[in-house]
């Protein structure tokens, strides 16, 4: 008897370039989550490589894959993750504690993070006293702190009701068009991908089934810059 | 992470689950408790002994033997300086020569025989010995019932109340060492007793050996070193009754009855060293069995002694009888210490229980920190603040615990004391140095327990950690 090898990306090969926009579609157990936790550094491929900005992740120590998820990557999940025992404030300001940022400097990035996701006055709530589209502003907060490059979002929306849901993805492209981040956004919903995504990827049984551009989104995004 | 960072976490999480760290703190407060309880009794007691031994009066004091007397105090001291029968006397120039030496506040001839004392027409043998004019500010004679010598030369004498009792007829009773010395000075201070003793007188006095079938010695150098022994009687009186024994020190030669020097020496009482001496130098000048050297206080003793080693003598201190009583103490203190750990060893073990339930209880937010970028070393060091955390607080608390233990046994034993009027005693201390190796102890403990809890938590795989719900 020996252990059944699932395979939960099989021969993906994918190039998101900076600054862009990128939605993984797929039904449940497609391989999309699998495919952003090799992004986010959290897993490691048995075969072949993740490369970001030259690095390959493959190759990585533990201690430089901790360093490149505090410094160049943040996420957001469906369940938020927020750390239950602490309030937002502190939340926010967990990744800055692990980066070693001065605790006189800490005190305002953590206000500015929560101002641009409009809970400056729940700083001191716990996530329990939060609704859940308030506990995804702040998980986006604590994702900014630390001004990372790039923003890994698995299902964000999908413990939200749809008013709220179109509030955070708002804010997820605020951010990447205005501070330049590149979104890898894992979602079942086309919908929601095709409103937001300027890619989208499709994935189904671990392997690469689709890779279109979002002509609509492309096309607004460019008249965005243009304007401004 | 940084050190304030990380304590500031530790702190909120062990605030998070407070009553089972407050339990498993607890476990350390009372493992520490007993571990200083342990510890302190045996310093206690150890400083207890050494604080009879300061009031025997003899820690300022040397007792310097002659080479040439193979009943020395120390065998060792026979294998270095010169052969015993090539070393000096112990005369009277050397005790000058020893009461100028630095530091030194007196020498004297240390005189000190086994004769007949009479009280009542019965005979009592024991030991006596000659005490100078200084033995009077001695602790030891500090719960004397009457008083001290009148003067150097009166005809008086102060008794052991060992030998008191024995005056008396009373036997002593097992296990009670505390008689009171008042009801054993009543009927005794006054009284006479007769002494009996052998007196060495110059030969002239005594017809030569007439009787004798050696002749006389033709080496002149032996001329002067005749002489006759004449038994002797001298009434005294009992001025005092001592309560400590200050001679605590000397084992079976102690003496029970004391006469002031200059008395004693004027009595030329036969000395075993009359008779060794004899056959190697004639002196009409009496040679010493051994001198007391009194210093000016118990940290120059070691200098002192060598210095006479030095001059080719045997020099012993109540420092070399402590080394043996101090080497018992550090084995009692190692016992003690091992029992006192036990519950320590206990404790550590609630202190891995308490650090895998938080492990397994906070397992999403593990991975949530690694997750937003904590590494491997940062999970580990913050499980081992909280494990370093609990061990300072369990060791503070229990070091106060284990002082209020130590405390109630103290008045409990005094209050037992003082119903068997005895003096109180201070059997528990606690020193600083203990204060600060526990709570160290209970850190260094705490932190040994939480390495596997830490290792553990540290290498938690966080694609696993935050599906775990």
């Amino acid at each position: 008897m020996g252990e059944t090898v699932i395979r939960a990306v099989d021969g993906v090969t994918l190039e998101v370039r900076a600054g862009e926009f990128v939605a993984l579609l797929g039904s449940s157990g497609s391989g999309k989550s699998s495919v952003l936790n090799l992004i986010a550094g959290l897993d490691r491929p048995t075969s072949g490589s993740v490369i970001v900005h030259d690095r390959n992740l493959a190759q990585l120590s533990r201690a430089e894959l901790a360093g490149y998820r505090l410094h160049t990557v943040g996420m957001v999940f469906q369940s938020f993750n927020l750390i239950a025992s602490m309030t937002l404030a502190e939340n926010v300001e967990l990744p800055m504690r692990f980066a070693e940022i001065d605790r006189g400097k800490r005190g305002s990035l953590m206000r500015e993070a929560l101002a641009r996701v409009g809970l400056q006055a729940r700083m001191n709530h716990r996530p329990s006293e939060l609704s859940g589209g308030e506990q995804q502003r702040a998980a986006l907060a604590r994702a900014l702190i630390n001004r990372p490059q790039l923003l890994l979002a698995d299902e964000p929306t999908g413990n939200l009701d749809s008013r709220t849901g179109t509030e955070i993805m708002n804010m997820v492209r605020e951010f990447n068009q205005q501070l330049g981040m590149t979104v890898v956004m894992v979602t079942h919903e086309r919908a929601l991908a095709e409103r937001y995504a300027q890619r989208l990827i499709f994935l189904a049984d671990g392997m690469l089934v689709g890779d279109e551009a979002n002509s609509a989104v492309v096309e607004s995004t460019e008249v965005e810059a243009k304007r401004s | 992470m940084k050190l304030p960072d990380l304590a500031e976490l530790a702190l909120r999480n062990l605030r998070e689950s407070l009553l089972r760290n407050s339990l498993t703190t607890i476990g350390i407060s009372v493992g520490v408790a007993s571990l200083v309880a342990m510890l302190s009794l045996g310093i206690g007691l150890q400083q207890l002994a050494s604080r009879r031994l300061m009031k025997s009066g003899l820690f300022d004091t040397v007792v310097v033997t002659s080479r040439r007397d193979l009943r020395n105090f120390n065998r060792e001291d026979e294998r270095n300086g010169p052969a015993p029968g090539e070393s000096r006397v112990l005369d009277e120039p050397t005790r000058q020569e020893i009461e100028h030496l630095p530091n030194v506040l007196e020498a004297y001839p240390d005189i000190r025989f086994i004769t007949e004392l009479r009280y009542d027409d019965k005979p009592h043998l024991t030991m006596v010995a000659a005490l100078p004019a200084s033995a009077k500010s001695s602790d030891a004679f500090d719960g004397v019932q009457g008083h001290f010598f009148s003067s150097e030369n009166a005809p008086e004498v102060i008794v052991q109340k060992v030998f008191a009792e024995e005056l008396l007829g009373k036997t002593p009773k097992a296990g009670l060492d505390e008689t009171n010395v008042a009801e054993l000075a009543a009927p005794l201070l006054g009284k006479e007793l007769i002494m009996r003793y052998a007196q060495r007188e110059p030969a002239q006095a005594v017809p030569a050996t007439a009787d004798s079938d050696l002749p006389v010695p033709a080496d002149q150098s032996l001329a002067g070193a005749a002489y006759s022994v004449a038994s002797r009687e001298m009434k005294l009186k009992i001025v005092g009754v001592a309560d400590l024994d200050p001679e605590s020190m000397r084992g079976p030669t102690r003496a029970r009855v004391f006469l002031p020097l200059r008395l004693a020496e004027s009595l030329h009482v036969m000395q075993p060293t009359d008779l060794r001496e004899i056959s190697r130098a004639a002196r009409d000048q009496p040679v010493y069995s051994s001198i007391s050297v009194r210093v000016k206080n118990a940290a120059q003793i070691r200098a002192i002694e060598d210095a006479i080693k030095k001059m080719g003598f045997n020099a012993f201190s109540i420092l070399d009888a402590t080394r043996s009583l101090q080497q018992f103490f550090a084995v009692l203190d190692l016992f003690l210490g091992i029992f006192g750990s036990l519950a320590l060893a206990v404790a550590s073990i609630g202190i891995v229980n308490t650090l895998v339930m938080a492990i397994l209880e906070r397992r999403r937010e593990i991975g949530i920190m690694k997750a937003i970028g904590a590494s491997d070393s940062d999970i580990k060091r913050l499980f081992f603040t909280e494990a370093g955390a609990m061990g300072i607080l369990g060791g503070i608390v229990g070091v106060a615990l284990g002082w209020a233990i130590g405390q109630v046994i103290n008045l409990g034993t005094n209050i037992y004391l003082k119903r068997q009027s005895l003096p109180p005693e201070h059997f528990w201390t606690v020193p600083w140095w203990l204060v600060g190796a526990a709570i160290l102890f209970a850190f260094i403990v705490s932190l040994l327990s939480g390495l596997y809890p830490a290792g553990r938590a540290a290498r938690l795989d966080p694609v696993q950690a935050l599906r775990y719900e």
